[in-house]
């Protein structure tokens, strides 16, 4: 089968799709790192708080309202935690990061089965992109290719607003040196906030967008957190064009090993990972040169 | 126009400014001079509140700045250009020079980007160039440029000529003589005595975190003893 062309467009179309939610959700967490020095190892969970908003507020307002609700739900409880637990964070050291926001998984996996239950819940795709396309020779589901193309759009408009903007501009000098910046009249704590509540805001579109193709589960969350860290660390930390390779890498890697090599599937992306950081460490396209 | 009080400062447990008193006169350039290891780059840190204050107080104007983050300290109109010139360097030159320009305009007569070019036209050939392909004295000019353009009412160096070749240290020298003209408050710290002294209108020598003498250009240069004693000259 696997000198069939319709063979390699499919898993092409699933790799892509796969690359492009975990882009969703690795370039907010590799921003906020790169800016703020801070690894929220919760942002996985803002991802399932997406998908369950998501999905519950779809029998009520439909795709789209879910579409448009979760991912402001998700950066108004983002704002929250900036407001109470990040910004006094800041400067208490990796570990103590590390600790407080692993320990927010586990209150979220309790959160969510308090409020959604132990059953995994579902969404419909949207009628507009129901049904499949006929595709270079293969029938592929429209609301994954929607998935493909919202990805591709929010990378366009990202890399847009960071290498045109004046505020693109003053998030890379933020990178660079926040200090620098700070004393340069750049209001960096403002610019922190703005970038960690977007952060999670795409998360939210992530798991809005996800909830149709995934079952919807308490530990979603935690399920994705480990491929979005080695998507930045391969890719590199704080650079939006090393979460563009590192989620193709992971995404091509993972669903062309899981029909390839089946056997040593679950071992190919960890070596990978292992080889990026004995070859180069700092990962491929690290945001400081 | 400046004031350190009595000032304390450090890298967390380690204390390097042990009760540190100087002033800053508007419209004069002060030199802070001292060996390696004296506290000089300390004093400045602390200055723009990127360390905090442990012991007394830094004043800007009368109003007490100590404790205030950076980003608030700039707005006040105190411009930093560190030792390590810090030019960002995933952005264009001319990128460089916006973020402080948009900030700062000043509408009657203040820096603008065209006038930080006619100031060092180097930097207009190098206006497309990334941060990280200038040379030193093209990153100290741009480092320079980028404090004029907050339009500041003191402007803070330290080491300008560090690592640049002489006819670089000249061409700095000639620009810094002519903001001082232009009246601009100054804080120098140099290692190179000749230039800092050239320069200055007052002096102040700092030893282990204090200032351990004072007065005039012209009265260091004619003692020996200062010198020898306090920067090893
Ligand atoms: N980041 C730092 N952490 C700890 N100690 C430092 C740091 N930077 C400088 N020091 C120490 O503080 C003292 C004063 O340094 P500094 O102010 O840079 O001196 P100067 O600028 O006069 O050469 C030195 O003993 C130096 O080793
Ligand atoms: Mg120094």
């Amino acid at each position: 089968m696997s000198t069939d062309l319709g063979f390699w467009v499919l898993q092409m179309l699933n790799a892509l799709q796969l690359s492009m939610l975990l882009f969703l959700l690795s370039v907010g967490l590799t921003v906020i790192f790169g800016l703020m020095h801070f690894v929220n190892l919760a942002h996985g969970s803002l991802y399932a708080f997406g998908a369950y908003v998501a999905a519950s507020l779809s029998g009520a307002f439909g795709y789209w309202g879910g579409f448009v609700l979760a991912p402001l739900a998700v950066a108004a409880l983002g704002a929250v935690l900036y407001f109470t637990l990040i910004r006094s964070m800041r400067r208490a050291g990796p570990m103590a990061q590390v600790l407080v926001t692993f320990g927010l998984i586990f209150v979220a996996v309790d959160a969510t089965r308090l409020i959604w239950g132990d059953l995994p819940m579902g969404s419909a795709v949207p009628k507009t992109f129901e049904g499949q396309l006929a595709l270079l020779g293969v029938q592929y589901p429209i609301y994954r290719l929607f998935i493909i193309g919202l990805g591709l759009t929010v990378l366009a408009a990202l890399t847009l607003v960071l290498s045109r903007t004046q505020i693109g501009a003053m998030i890379r000098a933020g990178v660079d040196n926040d200090q620098m910046a700070a004393c340069l009249g750049i209001n960096v704590e403002r610019m922190f906030m703005s970038v960690f509540v977007l952060g999670c805001a795409l998360a939210g579109l992530a798991g809005a967008v996800a909830a149709p193709v995934l079952s919807v589960t308490p530990d979603m969350g935690l399920q994705i957190l480990i491929p979005t860290l080695i998507v930045i660390v391969i890719g590199g930390l704080g650079s939006l064009k090393g979460a563009v390779v590192g989620s193709l890498i992971f995404g091509f890697v993972q669903t062309f090993g899981a029909v390839l090599l089946p056997t040593l599937n679950s071992v190919l992306i960890y070596a990978l990972l292992a080889a990026v950081l004995v070859i180069r460490p700092e990962g491929l396209l690290p945001a400081k040169g | 126009m400046l004031d350190l009080a009595d000032l304390s400062s450090g890298y967390g447990e380690t204390q390097v400014l042990h009760g540190l008193t100087l002033r800053a006169e508007p419209g004069r350039v002060l030199a802070i001079l001292g060996r390696n290891g004296a506290g000089k780059s300390t004093t400045l840190k602390t200055i723009m509140g990127l360390l905090p204050a442990k012991g007394g107080s830094v004043s800007f104007d009368g109003k007490t700045i100590s404790g205030m983050t950076p980003f608030d300290i700039a707005k006040l109109g105190i411009a930093y250009v560190p030792e390590t010139r810090d030019i960002f360097r995933s952005l264009s030159v001319r990128e460089n020079l916006d973020l402080a320009a948009r900030r700062f305009a000043c509408p009657d007569g203040g820096w603008t980007v065209a006038r930080v070019i006619e100031l060092f036209p180097r930097l207009g050939e190098r206006l497309n160039n990334g941060g990280d392909q200038l040379s030193g004295g093209e990153a100290q000019m741009l480092a320079i440029a980028r404090g004029l353009l907050m339009n500041p009412r003191l402007l803070i160096l330290d080491e300008p000529t560090e690592g640049l070749a002489p006819i670089i240290v000249k061409l700095i020298h000639d620009k810094l003589a002519d903001l001082k003209h232009q009246g601009l408050s100054m804080v120098l710290v140099e290692q190179n005595f000749g230039f800092a002294t050239s320069l200055a209108d007052d002096v102040v020598v700092v030893s282990r975190g204090q200032v351990v003498w004072q007065g005039s250009p012209a009265a260091i240069r004619a003692n020996k003893e200062v010198q020898h004693r306090w920067l090893g000259v």
